[in-house]
């Protein structure tokens, strides 16, 4: 498994990790920076993570994903810092000997991850900043 | 008893560490938190708030004691 923070995301390495000649099928997930949100002009996003609980949380969700379905390798990497838009923050993969288990657990990687590890994003637009899902 | 402060709770309260004073003799994790809300009230504001103890999500009933390592959990946004 791989699982850590990062300052810069190297979909490569990923690739490389999840790479296996047992498994059939390879799923990555990114996510990236995106130039809008609600009507505005985002020109930056942080991150920032409680690095223990962020790395003990993601691997708590992988060993979910690997008694839950049969899978070869996962990776779940996230990153830290000041990111610009379409810059990659986050990359899940999965690889498995058919596609329906990579598919399903890739998905539940993401979903989880959103709900559960302590990682938190600011939001800088032109004129202010807010820190995502804070508020009601 | 030192808090870890993280996202909008570190803005909140402006530090990235909070210590409990000793007379305030919180207990649980509810305290903890009822204790927060009453000296901090921009923290009633969240959508939600979560305590953990040594990198795992604490109940509200959870014991807190010496040695542990306690941090706030405001709505967490990964992805």
């Amino acid at each position: 498994m791989l699982i850590k923070l990062v300052e810069h995301i190297d979909l490569n390495e990923v690739y490389a990790h999840l790479h296996d000649t047992g498994a059939g099928a390879v799923n990555l997930f990114v996510g990236t920076v995106r130039d809008h949100s609600k009507g505005k002009k985002v020109i930056r996003l942080d991150f920032e993570a409680y690095d223990a609980m962020a790395l003990k949380q993601m691997h708590h969700l992988a060993d979910q994903a690997m008694q839950q379905w049969p899978l070869v390798k996962l990776a779940i990497v996230h990153a830290v810092g000041a990111k610009d838009p379409g810059v990659p923050v986050v990359v899940i993969g999965v690889s498995s000997a058919h596609r329906e288990a990579s598919f399903e657990a890739c998905r539940f990687l993401i979903d989880e991850l959103k709900k559960t590890v302590p990682i938190w994003k600011k939001e800088f637009y032109e004129d202010n900043s807010v820190w995502v899902n804070a508020h009601p | 008893m030192k808090i870890l402060l993280f996202g909008i709770t570190r803005d909140i309260i402006g530090q990235t560490q909070l210590t409990v004073p000793e007379g305030a003799s919180l207990h649980t994790v509810k305290q903890l938190k009822d204790w927060l809300g009453q000296q901090y009230p921009a923290i009633n504001t969240l959508s939600s708030l979560a305590v953990s103890v040594d990198s795992e999500y604490a109940a509200d009933d959870d014991e807190l004691t010496a040695g542990q390592e306690i941090a706030l959990i405001p709505p967490v946004s990964g992805g």
